[in-house]
């Protein structure tokens, strides 16, 4: 038994172990902590299974901003003590289990009844490459022969900006997300929200550019974006701008809607929808996903920043 | 001279090693959060810093070992910042108990 295999055999047990602990442990915001370390343990997985596009955002989804969300959310709780009032009934609690155990056995059964050697597209689709002139198959799957599901997502994110702030009170409508951060303008932290954000916009910018032949892309450097945004904004060197504001609203569908015209150009004069012309395949990629940047950035930190709850006039 | 950079590898990665297992054991056995802290950030300054050192002569070329040693200056940075604040906030606790 080679290092590697044992590596990976204690790094799938802790894995399920923490997985195990973050369902049991009482304390939400325990099971937050350990769902962080759940999220940056898979992400090594997936840099195992050499899938390190996966890995970076799991990373920082999955470990960085939705630890962040789930943080919010059982500080939240904890102020309404909601877990301790109110425990659901054994029906209900009976039909979760037997709910969970029926996904569970269903995804065990996909996995291991899989034909060996599994279905891939992973040959033509590398074989394909050439046509858009990017070398990363991943990039290549998600912006031309998958585009229609990563532009169907970015609407999945609009939606999900509608419904979070759909929760805002008529009075605070418009207004700013989230409440006004106050912080030591001194202090530790609002030294590190002014001395990261200039290297972090420039990593994640990194991450965007070098999606295209290497492992990274719109939807990674977009995350590192937000983060900067939201770091400042935690650290009271920032607000939130309020909802209604015009430039802010056209950052959130200008992703989507760049890749809605450039596909229907494609069905009027084109092939079909979303077919980019041999030519312009490159720069036209590089286009929309200048676009989605920008509104993957501002969709995520609004996103955490919440509903809004403050009116934008003073 | 490979032979040499392997054995700085192995010297400066073992160490490095050392310093996160003592770190967790610090964690894991001191008796309050100051103390804790004071063992996690030796394993993140010093531990981070040894597996990058180590590292390094294994790296690619320039532009890799530069990457290298800017995600150890990230984790000394975000290291140095998360355990000011945590220190501040157990301190904030103790006094208000």
């Amino acid at each position: 038994m080679s290092i590697a295999t044992v590596f990976e055999i204690v790094l799938a047990a802790l894995v399920l172990g923490l997985g195990i602990w973050t369902i049991v442990v009482r304390e939400t915001f325990s099971a937050t902590v350990g769902f962080v370390a759940y999220g940056l343990l898979v992400a090594l997985i997936w840099v195992r299974l050499d899938a390190v596009d996966v890995a970076l955002t799991e990373a920082a989804i999955g470990g960085g901003l939705g630890g962040v969300l789930l943080l919010g959310a059982a500080a939240r709780l904890r102020d309404a003590d909601l877990m301790a009032s109110k425990t659901p009934g054994k029906v209900i609690r009976a039909s979760a289990a037997a709910l969970s155990v029926l996904t569970a056995a269903a995804l065990a059964d996909a996995v291991l009844l899989l034909p060996d050697p599994a279905p891939t597209l992973a040959p033509p689709a590398v074989a394909n490459a050439w046509a858009t002139g990017l070398s990363n198959p991943v990039t290549n799957v998600l912006m031309a022969f998958r585009a229609m599901d990563t532009m169907l997502e970015k609407v999945v994110l609009m939606l999900a900006i509608v419904g979070v702030w759909s929760l805002a009170p008529d009075s605070a409508w418009g207004g700013r997300p989230g409440p006004r951060h106050q912080a030591d303008p001194n202090g530790v932290l609002a030294f590190l929200a002014r001395l990261l954000p200039p290297v972090g916009i420039v990593v994640g910018i990194y991450i965007f550019w070098t999606g295209a032949d290497h492992p990274g892309g719109a939807f990674q450097g977009g995350a590192i974006l937000a983060s900067m945004w939201l770091l400042t904004i935690i650290a009271g060197l920032a607000d939130t701008a309020p909802v209604s504001r015009r430039w802010l609203r056209f950052i959130l569908v200008a992703g989507p809607c760049l890749f809605l015209v450039v596909g229907l150009v494609g069905l009027l004069f084109g092939a079909a929808f979303l077919s980019y012309p041999l030519a312009l395949a490159k720069p036209l990629i590089l286009g929309i996903e200048v676009a989605m940047i920008l509104t993957i950035a501002a969709t995520l930190a609004l996103l955490l920043a919440g509903a809004p709850e403050r009116s934008a006039k003073p | 001279m490979s032979f040499v950079r392997d054995m700085i590898t192995i010297a400066a990665v073992s160490a490095g090693a050392f310093f996160f297992l003592a770190g967790t054991v610090g964690l894991l056995r001191f008796p309050d959060a100051l103390t804790r802290l004071h063992a996690l950030t030796k394993a993140d300054n010093l531990g981070l810093g040894l597996v990058v050192l180590g590292l390094l002569p294994q790296a690619g070329g320039l532009r890799d070992g530069l990457k290298l040693v800017s995600i150890w200056l990230l984790g000394l940075l975000a290291g140095a910042t998360v355990s000011q604040l945590i220190a501040r906030a157990a301190r904030h606790g103790e006094s208000t108990r």
